[in-house]
């Protein structure tokens, strides 16, 4: 999985039947020193996440193991959204903190 | 499957169950030349392969499941052969009876 | 499967259904030479080990089957503690921070 930021949604009124109903996320993703880097991923939600929200995704076919990705063209799922990250022992993004 | 060559050896105490008494060796996916290309993986061995054999890496969950007998293993990565020798374009590129020195 | 090197913990109380309990940690996957091979990723620690610790790691829908709970989004599972790999006569082991 990879940690990203929530900057935003996509609508798309034509689309795949199977993508109907699915919140679609714009994920901006943050390397592990939570430094924005240029990759943008479009993720379906699964734990009602919104912007703003740092967040984890998984990708391939594992994105469709959720209850509401099953059997759907998906490629990217939100399945957790992060508190706080350390490494090594120092913490280096903390939900609260605003950082 | 890719051909790659056996570069090490992997000793994990703790693991899944599934991996219980197996042979976790590091190999390294080569271009039928030798030559080295992509990342280095860790794999299940299931032909008594060994450091230096040129071998067949499948790097696929459903086949490598067939081969271990379990269908709910999490696993992907397995030797499934040792490597006599490769023919690219015709020629002979690789051959592990002369390399080894055997008539 | 990949060696990796674990280098920090991850904490997320809101997660899909059926990964509660499941660690997750930040991984640095690494080459026979015990060198970083690519970015650092999150995976779920089924098996316990902590920041220095030397691990195997499987990817892609193969990681879900390491968890408790099989039907779940994880594309990356810690599935082994590696005690050392040698590769060429060198040993890669546990770092001490």
């Amino acid at each position: 999985m990879l940690i990203g930021k929530v900057v935003g949604s996509v609508v798309a009124t034509r689309k795949d039947e199977k993508l109907e109903g699915r919140k679609l996320l714009v994920v901006q993703v943050h390397n592990h020193k939570n430094e924005p880097t240029e990759q943008y991923v479009v993720a379906a939600d699964s734990v009602q996440a919104g912007p703003g929200d740092m967040v984890l995704y998984a990708t391939g076919s594992s994105a469709r193991q959720t209850s509401s990705t099953e059997n759907r063209p998906v490629d990217a799922v939100v399945m957790a959204i992060v508190d706080s990250w350390d490494l090594g022992g120092a913490n280096v993004y903390e939900k609260w903190s605003g950082r | 499957m890719f051909l790659a060559e056996v570069v090490g050896t992997v000793v994990a105490p703790v693991q899944i169950a599934v991996l219980d008494g197996r042979t976790l060796l590091l190999v390294r996916p080569i271009k039928p030349d030798g030559t080295a290309t992509g990342k280095t993986r860790i794999a299940i061995d299931s032909v008594q392969a060994g450091v230096g054999d040129r071998v067949l890496v499948l790097d696929e969950g459903n086949g490598g499941r067939q081969i271990l007998g379990d269908p709910k293993a999490p696993v992907k990565t397995l030797v499934v052969g040792i490597v006599d020798y490769v023919d690219a374009n015709g020629q002979l590129v690789y051959d592990h009876r002369r390399r080894a020195g055997a008539r | 499967m990949y060696l990796a090197r674990v280098t920090g913990r991850v904490v997320a109380t809101h997660k899909y259904e059926g990964l509660a309990g499941v660690p997750l940690q930040w991984i640095q996957p690494l080459d026979e030479h015990g060198k970083p091979m690519g970015g650092q990723l999150v995976a779920c620690a089924v098996v316990s080990a902590g920041p220095g610790d030397l691990v195997h790691y499987v990817d892609g829908r193969e990681a879900a089957l390491a968890c408790p709970e099989t039907f779940v989004p994880v594309d990356a599972a810690i599935i082994g503690f590696v005690e050392q790999a040698v590769a060429n006569g060198v040993r890669i082991g546990r770092e001490e921070r």
